[in-house]
């Protein structure tokens, strides 16, 4: 390339590469907190709570100005550290072979969140099935009854849920916090938008071909939507991975507490692994990402067409 | 096959009600019966988990207590809602989601019109903003821990400079004072701003980029071509934006009790902090009538935005 051209382009695209350089600082700022968490992960016990350990010390009267604690070594204040002294997969050989808790915990979210994104995915093909193929008057109440349904928060789905774990003695066990979520309305919505998408005349050729519904269900409506029942599971998935309200409520037993809500207590008690238990529970939702972030992004924009 | 006239039945209808709402009952079943297949699973759930016991919420929200079930009427309302605690709990909602709700779709849609212009690596930094909505929140909160804690790095970073203590700076607790409001503010904003901004992405993508240009060469301002052509175009995914937005305002529970526990400062003690107590006191009466007048608040104001949602749209499609 001639010097004058390579020049003038340089020239052009200086301002693009000073926009990507901003933009790149605020981009850093989101992605900080997980990789300060990945980092300390594999800082020895000690390095951490040298580092962190007054954030958690009791003793200390939260008014006072930082002065050294009790234990000399620890520092009086908090600072970033993002590079371990001394790389150390301390950390991870004590959460996942010596203490049980943590894995017990992290098996206890996957019994949770698996057999939800599932079913809901399941359940929810096939309502919305019913709701593409039929569209009566009925149908109309009973898909917009649901979507009522889909906007309410907990506050107002949590009442119901506790009143028929009660009656069926489900209080205390998984069940209560898997069906009202295999339940739950939000891929209905979904793949309905979806699946109305799908041109009719595919689905009729095949009827006059005397196919059934049932058939034309599996082998053509799923295989056609199988990016949006991926995007889905990444969504639903990403939702419950991240759940603190019901198993507080339903779960009395600490011992069947997901990961999602122990790791509180791991970082008030045991500081020293919590980086390590954190980066522990981040890896599925991280593989998820990496692998279906196309996904990911073209359900949630999928949310928001107009169906 | 034919869809019958409904109106065809109404001589028979005078005759025998019953046998004809049956005919057509048995028409309709006929017709429909593989939505109905289809539908029911999802139908018992639904109605087992949410709509039939709703109704009994309902019926708990009017009476004295579960065992005796005299009709108080709206007493069970009028004690919620002179409830101190609910009051602040319902307050501090209510203000966060009016704070953070204009923060996240502005910043979101800020954020996305940044990413739609010409750079490098688009797709990198997409990816870097989305990251957050990834993370379980339990697995950060160690860092927002670190950072706002009394002793935490932003007090000691604060209390190195020296033009600030001079002032009289006195480090702060961020997360036990009435800062605590804006720590969640944004831990909100940093989990939930790539959401919008991926939906504000896909609506960008569909402005009509010919209009724009030629408005440009016409000589209008960015401003201008902004307010008159790509709001026009993106006001659905504004909308729905807010809407979804504002239901996730109600989850800020999440940070709320994961930062702070289940007492937390004065300013974060959510509705859900609310409900949590009367779920562990089984005060049946206040948790229904909470969750009522909670479902009637966001069906008035999903409603609303809906038929804004609806007029914008006919305005869009008039011009």
């Amino acid at each position: 390339m001639h010097p004058a051209n390579k020049w003038r382009r340089a020239k052009r695209e200086t301002p693009i590469y000073l926009k990507t350089g901003l933009i790149l600082i605020l981009a850093l700022i989101f992605v900080f907190p997980i990789v300060m968490t990945i980092l300390n992960s594999f800082m020895s016990s000690d390095e951490i709570v040298a580092n962190y350990g007054m954030l958690f010390d009791k003793n200390t009267d939260p008014w006072a100005m930082p002065t050294a604690p009790e234990l000399p070594w620890i520092s009086p204040s908090a600072h970033f550290k993002l590079i371990p002294d001394l790389v150390s997969v301390q950390q991870y050989v004590e959460i996942l072979f010596k203490s049980t808790d943590y894995l017990i915990k992290f098996w206890n979210s996957v019994f949770l969140v698996l057999p939800i994104v599932a079913g809901q995915i399941f359940i929810g093909a096939l309502a919305a099935y019913g709701f593409t193929r039929f569209r009566g008057r009925i149908a109309q109440l009973i898909f917009f009854s649901y979507i009522i349904l889909m906007l309410m928060p907990f506050q107002v789905t949590l009442v119901p849920n506790y009143l028929v774990a009660e009656w069926f003695g489900l209080l205390d066990n998984p069940l209560s916090i898997i069906l009202p979520g295999v339940f739950s309305t939000f891929s209905v919505f979904l793949l309905t938008k979806y699946m109305r998408r799908i041109p009719r005349d595919y689905l009729e050729v095949a009827q006059l071909d005397g196919a059934g519904h049932w058939a034309i269900f599996t082998q053509i409506m799923l295989p056609m939507c199988k990016t949006a029942l991926y995007s889905l599971a990444v969504l639903v998935f990403i939702d419950y991975w991240n759940m603190v309200e019901q198993p507080i409520i339903f779960l009395s037993d600490p011992l069947k507490h997901p990961l999602s809500v122990f790791l509180v207590k791991v970082n008030e008690g045991d500081i020293g692994l919590a980086f390590a238990a954190s980066t522990l529970y981040m890896i599925p939702a991280l593989l998820m990402f990496f692998h279906g972030e196309q996904y990911l992004v073209e359900g949630i924009t999928h949310s928001g067409l107009k169906g | 096959m034919t869809r019958r006239n409904p109106l065809r039945n109404l001589p028979a209808l005078a005759k025998g009600k019953l046998s004809a709402l049956w005919i057509m009952l048995r028409d309709k079943l006929r017709r429909d019966w593989p939505a109905v297949l289809f539908l029911t699973p999802s139908m018992i759930g639904t109605g087992l988990f949410f709509f039939i016991p709703f109704i009994l919420v309902i019926g708990y929200s009017l009476v004295d207590n579960p065992v005796m079930m005299r009709f108080v009427f709206l007493r069970n309302y009028v004690d919620l809602l002179t409830n101190q605690a609910y009051l602040q709990a319902a307050g501090n909602t209510l203000l966060f989601s009016l704070i953070s709700l204009p923060l996240v779709v502005v910043m979101s849609l800020l954020l996305a019109m940044l990413l739609n212009g010409k750079l490098k690596a688009k797709s990198a930094l997409r990816s870097l903003f989305l990251s957050p909505l990834l993370v379980p929140v339990a697995s950060v909160v160690l860092v927002w821990q670190v950072v706002f804690s009394y002793h935490g790095a932003l007090n000691s970073t604060l209390s190195g400079w020296t033009w600030l203590v001079d002032s009289g700076w006195l480090p702060v607790d961020w997360l036990k004072s009435s800062n605590a409001r804006y720590v969640i503010i944004g831990l909100y904003l940093w989990k939930n701003l790539g959401y919008n901004m991926v939906l504000f992405l896909a609506a960008l993508n569909n402005v009509p980029s010919h209009l724009t240009d030629s408005a440009r060469v016409d000589g209008a301002t960015a401003w201008q071509r902004f307010m008159s052509i790509t709001l026009r175009f993106i006001t659905p995914t504004l909308l729905f934006t807010t809407i979804i937005s504002f239901i996730n305002s109600f989850k800020v529970f999440r940070e709320t009790y994961l930062l702070a526990g289940d007492y937390p400062y004065d300013v974060l003690y959510m509705l859900q902090h609310f409900m949590n107590n009367m779920f562990r006191s089984l005060d049946y009466q206040k948790l229904s009538a909470a969750a009522i007048v909670m479902a009637l608040v966001m069906i008035g104001i999903i409603g609303a935005l809906f038929i804004v949602e609806t007029r914008s749209g006919k305005d869009l499609e008039d011009n």
